[in-house]
């Protein structure tokens, strides 16, 4: 069994996001850039079951900028196979993701594709679905648990009234939840080995896709300061207060 | 499980300028050296705060074509001032009446942090093998008592110091020299000091905290270049400190507060004087309308020439601010660590190729130019331990008339930690309430770091009698280390009527104050996990 997972290189979850002056976007100059969080998980859950003897190949694969190379590598490091870089540039949306990443998976024929369910940056939680739909592989979104029963995999999702569990047949696309496990730190060895490990660089115009966006953004703003709080003296005031301006009672 | 082992010609610690100028100039010397280089932070350049007015001497030595190779090294400094600050008023001292080291006209306004990451980029090119993330967390010895190499710090252990499932050992580096690049108040450097003795007849090392905050300001108050300087308020006459405020590119301005850590009355607050300061007329009308967008704040040395130790040892050489380059009347020490880094690295080479023992650092540092600054700077500091004034009479005739060759070296008395004096002796200092405007508090400024400790791990701050904050320190100074630390790491707590120090680790910014200013020298700064601590942009 042959493992894809798609990884994104995103702001740094620790950075404070400043918009930009001209309203065009955020910061990204000199701002510490990291693997998106949930997929440091699907590349930790496609190492194991490679550890497990359930998979005979992890490949990485990222879509961005040149220094997603980094992220690639990073993937490499914590015991991905390869990697492959598909080089594009400016914005690119889910739709244009998911195209790619389907020309990817005709060529590389995997058994699974993982991902994170969305990336921290546009929050988006678009690509996997889509690219289920480009397959026409049966998805198994917000995984926090998963397990491989002969040709059909046992996934536990994440829902908002707790904890549900499928089965899917394989092939099959997989989102993964942060709680699907603890992503391992990568070994001062295995950086050094993960530089020797091979990455194929691609150009998104060379597999035929149309990338261009297909939604215009209008402007990016700061969220509202939250104003600051009073405080009152008697629980009167309060309930006169919850009552009358702040209208919740 | 047992730790694996990888083997260099030259392991350094710390990728600041010493660090990576060290690695540059080993390469150019030898092509066929293998060397790494561990940083903690999670990139080059997170952990690197510094004004930054850059002197490139020693930028010129190492790279000489750096104009063309991109460097992050743009804004000449085009004007400069000097003022004294009354709490209302302020004076401005005539830029031909400073001293020639406090002249900035061929310097440039730079971010530290953007030049470190262009410094690794060289280094990487050249074949350095850099990693970030890695904190050195312990000194391995051979047999015979010489440095044997570091080990990286184990990562995945929780709270009590047990393997979580991802558990990760550290793995020894064994370097045939290692180079200790930590920056001020490293904490290998620190136990190297004292095993080897290397400040044995030296004075104290003295130092300071900084302060920097970025601010994006309003066109009409943005002067590309101007180089501003001020002391006096709202520090007393008696406290050693200035600021600094840089209008860099982008209509950014870097502002900063520097305040000896020699001070004496506990209830003093250093970031609290520095938000106070912003509020004065001449640095508020810079900034009003303005958006702050970085705060850091670091330890640095101010200790010169008098406290310099030792810089090798059987084994190993100590670069940069580990040892304690900075120039202080000049507030620089960018060009004097990279210069020591050079120094080390020719002497690494010598050490290699014509089995020189390291001891010959000494004499190329002695005939350095390094060697030479810090021997001219060397009886500013102390004499303002007379106060401001007379601090300002004496650097004038040191400085102008006698260029720095007085024939007498006056002397560090105390350490940092020795200097406060008990609070029921001091008076208490009221500071104003933020406005969110200008000045702020704590709790919003720790934000703006982005600094961050995986919560489940070992405290990263040591109490050697974890009674003696409240027992001894909260009694006598009303423990002040809930005023120094710059992000509120430390906190008295009342619980049910008894008190409780809390250290709340995760916010810590690595700028070793603690360690330094602690009156019984109680908390020791260890490495956390890699990657923790800030991550700084362009500081």
């Amino acid at each position: 069994m042959k493992i894809l997972v798609a990884v994104k290189r995103v702001i740094d979850y620790n950075v404070q996001i400043r918009v930009k002056e001209d309203n065009t976007g955020v910061v990204t100059d000199n701002v510490k850039m990291s693997t998106n969080p949930p997929d440091d998980n699907a590349i930790e859950e496609a190492v194991k079951i490679k550890e497990a003897g359930k998979a005979t190949e992890v490949v990485a694969v990222s879509i961005g900028e040149e220094k997603a190379q980094e992220t690639v590598r990073k993937a490499l490091a914590v015991g991905a196979d390869r990697g492959i870089l598909v080089k594009t540039d400016g914005v690119i949306e889910p739709l244009a993701v998911s195209k790619l990443l389907q020309k990817i998976v005709e060529k590389e024929k995997p058994d699974l594709v993982f991902m994170g369910k969305q990336a921290i940056d546009d929050d988006c939680n678009q690509t996997g679905q889509m690219l289920s739909a480009l397959l026409n592989w049966p998805q198994a979104t917000f995984a926090s648990k998963i397990e491989i029963k002969d040709s059909k995999l046992e996934v536990t999702r994440e829902i908002d009234e707790g904890l549900e569990t499928i089965e899917i047949n394989v092939p099959a696309i997989v989102t993964c939840d942060l709680r699907l496990n603890e992503p391992r730190y990568a070994s001062l060895p295995n950086i050094m080995k993960a530089k020797k490990k091979p990455i194929e660089q691609l150009n998104a115009s060379d597999l035929g896709v149309d990338i261009t966006p297909r939604i215009e953004q209008v402007k990016v703003e700061e969220p509202p300061k939250r104003k600051a709080g009073i405080k009152v003296t008697s629980v009167a005031e309060l309930v006169q207060k919850l009552k009358n301006e702040a209208k919740v009672i | 499980m047992s730790r694996e082992t990888m083997e260099y010609d030259v392991v350094i610690v710390g990728g600041g300028p010493s660090g990576l100028t060290t690695a540059i100039r080993l390469k150019q010397l030898n092509s066929e050296l293998n060397i790494c280089l561990l940083e903690k932070a999670s990139e080059i350049g997170a952990h690197i705060l510094s004004g930054n007015v850059f002197e490139t001497r020693a930028l010129d030595e190492l790279i000489p074509g750096w104009k063309e190779l991109n460097s992050p090294i743009k804004t000449k400094v085009t004007k400069e001032k000097f003022l004294f600050l009354g709490k209302n008023k302020s004076l401005s001292w005539p830029t031909w009446l400073l001293p020639a080291v406090q002249k900035n006209h061929k310097n440039y306004i730079i971010s530290l942090a953007n030049l470190c990451r262009w410094l690794a980029e060289q280094a990487e090119a050249l074949g350095v093998e850099i990693f970030p993330g890695f904190p050195a967390s312990e000194i391995l010895y051979n047999d015979d008592g010489s440095v044997k190499g570091v080990a990286t710090q184990d990562m995945g252990l929780d709270k009590e110091g047990n393997k979580k499932d991802s558990y990760e050992p550290g793995i020894d580096l064994v370097g045939k020299v290692t180079v200790f690049a930590e920056g001020c108040r490293g904490h290998l450097g620190k136990q190297l000091i004292n095993k080897f003795e290397l400040d044995k007849g030296k004075d104290p090392q003295q130092y300071g905290i900084g302060f920097k905050e970025i601010w994006e300001v309003d066109e009409k108050n943005h002067e590309v270049g101007m180089v501003m300087h001020t002391a006096g308020w709202p520090l007393d006459k008696n406290t050693y400190g200035g600021s600094f405020i840089y209008h860099a590119e982008n209509k950014q301005v870097f502002l900063g507060y520097v305040i000896g850590l020699d001070y004496k009355n506990p209830y003093l607050s250093p970031f609290d004087e520095f938000q106070r300061f912003k509020t004065h007329p001449a640095i508020r009308k810079i900034i009003e309308g303005g958006k702050r967008i970085s705060y850091g704040a670091r330890a640095l040395i101010e200790g010169g020439f008098q406290s310099l130790p030792k810089m090798f040892m059987p084994g190993a050489l100590l670069v940069g601010c580990d040892a304690g380059t900075l120039n202080m009347p000049k507030i620089k020490g960018s060009h004097t660590a990279m210069k020591s880094g050079m120094i080390a690295a020719e002497t690494i080479d010598e050490h290699f190729k014509l089995k020189k023992d390291l001891s010959i650092f000494e004499e190329k540092f002695k005939n350095s130019w390094v060697y030479d600054e810090l021997y001219k700077a060397r009886n500013v500091k102390p004499s303002f331990s007379w106060g401001l004034i007379l601090g300002i009479i004496f650097t004038g005739i040191d400085q102008i008339l006698f260029r720095g060759r007085m024939p007498f070296t006056l002397k560090h008395k105390h350490a940092d930690h020795e200097t406060l004096k008990p609070a029921n002796e001091m008076p208490k200092i009221e500071y104003p309430k933020p406005d969110n405007v200008i000045t702020f508090d704590k709790t919003s400024s720790v934000y703006l770091t982005g600094t961050n400790h995986a919560d489940n791990q070992p405290v990263h701050l040591k109490l050697k009698d974890p009674h003696l904050p409240i027992s001894y320190t909260l009694e006598k100074f009303d423990e002040p280390a809930q005023r120094y630390c710059p992000v509120g790491v430390y906190e008295v707590q009342n619980e049910n009527n008894v008190q409780k120090f809390v250290i709340n680790s995760q916010n810590c910014i690595h700028c070793k104050t603690c360690d330094i200013k602690e009156p019984s020298q109680n908390i020791t700064w260890v490495t956390p996990e890699g990657g923790g601590g800030p991550k700084y942009g362009n500081m």
